[in-house]
């Protein structure tokens, strides 16, 4: 961390983070870097089929006390989900599978041992007996057919069905061009450096189950186990360690957790399990699949009017605790119309139960979908009527002069200028220089291809938006409890977890912005629930405006219990001091008390304070929501060009620009940080990242040697620029960015290879964009053509 | 996964690595950097009762310089042949460089890679296209092999149970000697989609093509090697390539076949740069 005095450290300084000195030195604490004495290892077994009925399960002879199924775990309930949404049906998901399997990799049997691999060996010699039936493998047929369901007590394989119309007949009839897309994403993993871990013991002492557990949401994680396990919540003490990325995969209770916290619980000893890739790659398979149907109806000038959408989700095999599997219909549904201005809007969502994963929300729930479908959408247009598609973009994204804007979907946005950042991504990508270089003819006969994408995101959506998507937990106003300690320097618990975001350095800049106090005076204390207070947690890009509110507001208030007892040691009134951050409390004539002497006062030497002091000390706890809690959306475009080998189907990104808006920046460092590591997993959605199954639902990728990610070579040099358009609903007008990256990156890249190959008659519209896809859809015709001769 | 249980054995020399391997009936088996073999064992493809690690035998550390050819011992990791200065066999560096990544270089060994036999491995399709002599020990001494007929299909060699590779042979290329290798991935590191390699050398009368990241092992196309050495790129238009692609890779989808005749277009393409 930088420490220089006169660097700036408050709200826009671009500081260093304090956490990347214990990660770059090898020294940061995980679940797996946690080892209690007599600790036992877990090892599951899981189904190897799809889809099938649990005949039996036979626990190796002599090793009974070690092998535990569904049966064992009594005191333990299944995973229910409720959500008010119309339509939605429950699922049950056991903590251990019961009566059927759904998925492969569905947790069976736990087996325990000394050793993880003795554990394994275990789960070797577990027989299962399954009558296995036809697994539910496409989304689309599962629809329809009824015949086989994925839950025996549901009359068909819908989860959920939504659907809106808001005056879709009125604006669509008035379009003289159509285009009609369907466009898709595949299945894959959200894969975390760090995948799930808990390590669960009984803390007799103070007769808590407590858990290290890898979650980005201790206190509702606290919740869901006192739930699901019967225990008093103050029976429960969450500590999220360091953890190493979460991506909305450590927002849930599951299964496995459920089931290691139970084993804790009843025999009052140490129990872990460290999930290892092939577990993550083959149970964790659950994001991004979806399939749009988009009917665009424009004018004569590409000026969008209409929008009808029917959005199938492949929504796996159980619902998910909080979120529910609503979460992610609701957000497609709700975003298509992305940052375009138009009247009408139409739009059937089904999500559909399958036999894979349950559907989890993946940084960008759902917006990485419909922006991806909603600005290819936006090309076929300007293809359509002939126009570039830079200015068809132009001329449907909301202008500034409508902010704050509400669109088709009553989404309310709240500020921003569009436009201006899809020009000025134009402007710094060189977009008229690479239409120049895509005239002449390459070198090594590649072909160049331009492609742009817009997008906006919801973040730091509060109480009405959650309680609108049905959900069992609704987020409420997030709390900081602050406290000065007696040496001048600032404690600041905040509910939420940083698990890669950099909060412990965030959250210290707004402590410094209101107090002064050096970065490395003040420690961000989060992840425990033995220690902070009540929080949602981190997830929908909330914290910094939501828990960083709160700590602003904290901070601020402890400003007059300052000023009461330096006004005092220098011996004037209140009135006639005031607060300054770098030299304390100042008197009329430049008398002033530190910070630091204040405090010690307090703490130490209360004969020295005023009789009228503060009693409720130097610590704030409150709570913190924006008056308007709709949600403060940051935004952006993205711009890249590409070479397309059409001999091989090779796509390399030659430049990629990113302008973002993320409204007041509190660390133009960490906004970045956050921005590329959003594009990359872009990226890996877009190009490499899928899981496929067969016909009987059989995972086609289990080790990274099948599920590719790009690596740095994939990843070629962002160039980030920035707008600041303060949000007018939030603290110093921040807002929330965390998933902004991974949201436009299939939508620019997609639009690009396609921009490449326009004039061979063919598009492509699945992701990921692998050379095989790309070759085949660019053989197809000719392989029709030699069929035809024959 | 954590691999099953297995006991560790390490070896002095080559000696008593054979011994070790060849009263096991195929239980024992050898381990080298371990890079294909470690994830096999973690995922429990592979029970071996004894790991016999040869990966530090000094016999098989060694590079030799000859007049004619270069001799590189088999363990010698990928990492140390990226990094060795061959006089009259520079490419050997440049194939080195470009196999996967170089934490995995530092480990793997141009032996293991050749006796693990995956189809899309760079060592199989270059060796033979160099005219590599494989050298081989077992309990009934030593044996050479050529790298042209060493791999039998994926993941299958000649090499019995009992034996080791010891060392690989590789002339040395003349000055008028062309080479290509050309190897189109997914992503950087990955194994190949579609490989091939063209060594044309007409001082020692030498015309090769391979192909590789097949579904067995390497196939040479001999007949466009030799049209190439008689007409240079000339040959394209005769078309031959196509044919005999067709010919040696029945079955293969018709992506496929482009993508390997691009491999072949390029490969010489870069031999003829």
């Amino acid at each position: 961390m930088k420490s220089n005095n006169n660097e700036e450290q408050g709200i826009g300084a671009s500081v260093r983070r304090k956490e990347d000195n214990r990660h770059l030195y090898g020294k940061g604490q995980f679940v797996s870097d946690i080892i209690l004495p007599g600790q036992r290892e877990v090892a599951f077994l899981r189904s190897p089929v799809a889809h099938g009925y649990l005949k039996e399960i036979e626990k190796p002879v002599g090793f009974e006390d070690q092998v535990f199924t569904r049966n064992d775990l009594d005191e333990v309930k299944d995973i229910v989900a409720p959500s008010s949404l119309p339509t939605y049906k429950l699922s049950s998901q056991p903590p251990l599978a019961h009566g059927k399997v759904r998925f492969v990799g569905e947790p069976v049997a736990m087996c325990v041992a000394k050793s993880r691999a003795k554990a394994e060996d275990l789960s070797e010699l577990v027989n299962l007996n399954i009558e296995e039936i036809p697994a539910l493998v496409d989304a689309d047929k599962a629809k329809n057919d009824n015949s086989f369901r994925v839950h025996d007590d549901w009359n068909d394989n819908l989860f959920l069905t939504l659907s809106v119309d808001n005056k879709f007949e009125k604006f669509s009839k008035k379009a003289t061009v159509i285009v009609e897309r369907k466009v898709e994403l595949s299945r894959q993993a959200m894969v975390p450096m760090e995948g799930k871990a808990v390590l669960a013991y009984w803390d007799e002492r103070a007769d808590q189950l407590v858990i290290y557990y890898s979650t980005q949401t201790p206190h509702i994680i606290r919740t869901g186990i006192s739930k699901f396990l019967n225990l008093d919540e103050a029976q429960v003490r969450i500590i999220a360690p360091d953890v190493g990325g979460g991506f909305g995969y450590k927002t849930l209770i599951h299964p496995e957790e459920l089931s290691v916290a139970w084993l804790a619980m009843k025999f009052r000893k140490p129990f872990r399990w460290i999930e290892d890739r092939r577990e993550h790659l083959i149970s964790g398979a659950n994001s991004r699949q979806h399939s749009y149907h988009l009917k665009a109806y424009a004018d004569d000038t590409g000026r969008l009017l209409a929008l009808d959408a029917e959005v199938t989700i492949d929504g796996g095999a159980y619902s998910n605790w909080p979120f529910t599997i609503g979460l992610e219909p609701g957000q497609a549904t709700g975003n298509l119309p992305g940052p375009y201005d138009f009247q009408g809007y139409r739009c059937k969502t089904f999500c559909v139960a399958t036999n894979k994963p349950g559907f989890l929300p993946y940084r960008g729930v759902a917006r990485t979908g419909v922006c991806f479908a909603i600005e290819r959408v936006m090309d076929a247009l300007a293809g359509a009527v002939d126009r570039d598609p830079y200015d068809i973009r132009m001329d449907n994204l909301v202008r500034p002069e409508q902010m704050p804007y509400d669109n088709v979907t009553n989404k309310h946005y709240d500020s921003g200028n569009y436009p201006a950042a899809l020009a000025l991504a134009r402007e710094k990508f060189n977009g008229d220089k690479w239409i120049e270089r895509q005239r002449e003819t390459e070198p090594d006969g590649r072909r160049i291809g331009i492609g742009y994408a817009s997008y906006c995101e919801q973040s730091a959506h509060g109480t009405s938006v959650f309680s609108a998507w049905g959900l069992p937990l609704v987020p409420g106003y997030d709390q900081s409890a602050v406290k000065l300690t007696p040496d001048g320097g600032l404690e600041i618990r905040v509910g939420v977890q940083s698990h890669g975001q950099g909060m412990e350095t965030t959250f210290a800049q707004l402590g410094h912005e209101v107090l002064g106090i050096k970065l490395d005076k003040i420690k961000v204390i989060h992840g425990d629930t033995g220690a902070t207070p009540y929080s949602t947690g981190t997830y929908a890009s909330r914290s910094i405006v939501m828990a960083g509110g709160a700590t602003i507001k904290a901070c601020q208030e402890l400003i007059p219990r300052i000023i009461n007892i330096g006004a005092h040691l220098i011996q004037c009134d209140k009135e006639d001091v005031k607060f300054d951050k770098s030299k304390g409390v100042i008197g009329p004539n430049g008398q002033f008390v530190e910070l630091k002497e204040i405090c010690s006062v307090w703490y130490l030497r209360p004969d020295r304070a005023p009789s009228d002091v503060d009693r409720k000390g130097l610590e704030v706890s409150l709570g913190y929501k924006p008056e308007r809690d709709t949600g403060a959306f940051s935004y952006g475009s993205h711009a890249a060009a590409v070479a397309v080998d059409i001999e091989t189907g090779g796509v390399e990104i030659l430049d990629y620009v990113i302008v973002e808006d993320c409204g007041k920046m509190v660390n133009p460092l960490v906004v970045e940080g956050q921005t590329l590591g959003g594009v990359a997993q872009g990226i890996g959605t877009a190009m490499y990242e899928e899981i496929s199954y067969d016909v009987n639902g059989q995972p086609n990728a289990s080790t990274f040697a099948d599920y590719l990610l790009p690596g740095p070579m994939e990843i070629p040099n962002l160039r980030i620029f920035h707008l600041e358009t303060p949000s007018p609903y939030t603290m110093y007008g921040i807002k929330g960015m965390g998933e902004g990256g991974a949201i436009a990156p299939p939508a620019v890249i997609f639009n690009a290879v396609n921009n490449a190959i326009k004039d061979m008659g063919i598009e492509v519209n699945k992701t990921p964009l692998t050379p095989n896809r790309l070759l085949r859809e660019l053989n197809e015709p000719k392989i029709k053509l030699k069929k035809k001769e024959r | 996964m954590k691999s099953a249980y297995f006991e560790y054995y390490k070896p002095k020399n080559i000696a008593s690595a054979i011994d070790k391997i060849s009263d096991s009936c195929g239980e024992n088996k050898l381990i080298s950097g371990g890079q294909s073999l470690s994830p096999m064992l973690n995922l429990r493809l592979v029970r071996p009762k004894t790991l016999v690690d040869i990966s530090r035998i000094t016999e098989l550390r060694k590079i030799e310089n000859n007049h004619n050819y270069i001799r590189i011992g088999a363990a010698v990791t990928h990492a140390e042949i990226e990094d060795h200065n061959f006089d009259g066999l520079r490419i050997l560096s440049d194939v080195a460089r470009g196999i996967a990544y170089r934490t995995i270089r530092n480990r793997g060994t141009i032996g293991g890679s050749l006796a693990h036999a995956d189809p899309a491995g760079d060592w199989p399709l270059v060796l033979p296209a160099l005219g590599a002599t494989i050298f081989v020990s077992g309990p009934r001494g030593e044996r050479r092999i050529l790298a042209s007929e060493f791999m039998e299909r994926a993941f299958t060699t000649k090499l019995n149970d009992n034996e080791i590779i010891t060392a690989i042979q590789i002339p040395k290329l003349s000055a008028m000697a062309r080479w290509g290798y050309w190897k189109f991935c997914r992503k950087m590191g990955e194994f190949p989609d579609a490989s091939a390699a063209m060594l044309l050398d007409s001082e020692r009368k030498i015309a090769e093509l391979w192909i590789g990241a097949l579904d067995g092992s390497p196939k040479p196309l001999n007949r466009f090697a030799r049209e190439l050495a008689v007409n240079g790129l000339k040959a394209f238009e005769l078309g031959i390539q196509v044919d005999e692609l067709a010919l040696n890779t029945p079955g293969l989808g018709p992506m496929r076949h482009q993508l390997l005749n691009t491999a072949i277009k390029r490969a010489v393409a870069k031999g003829f740069n």
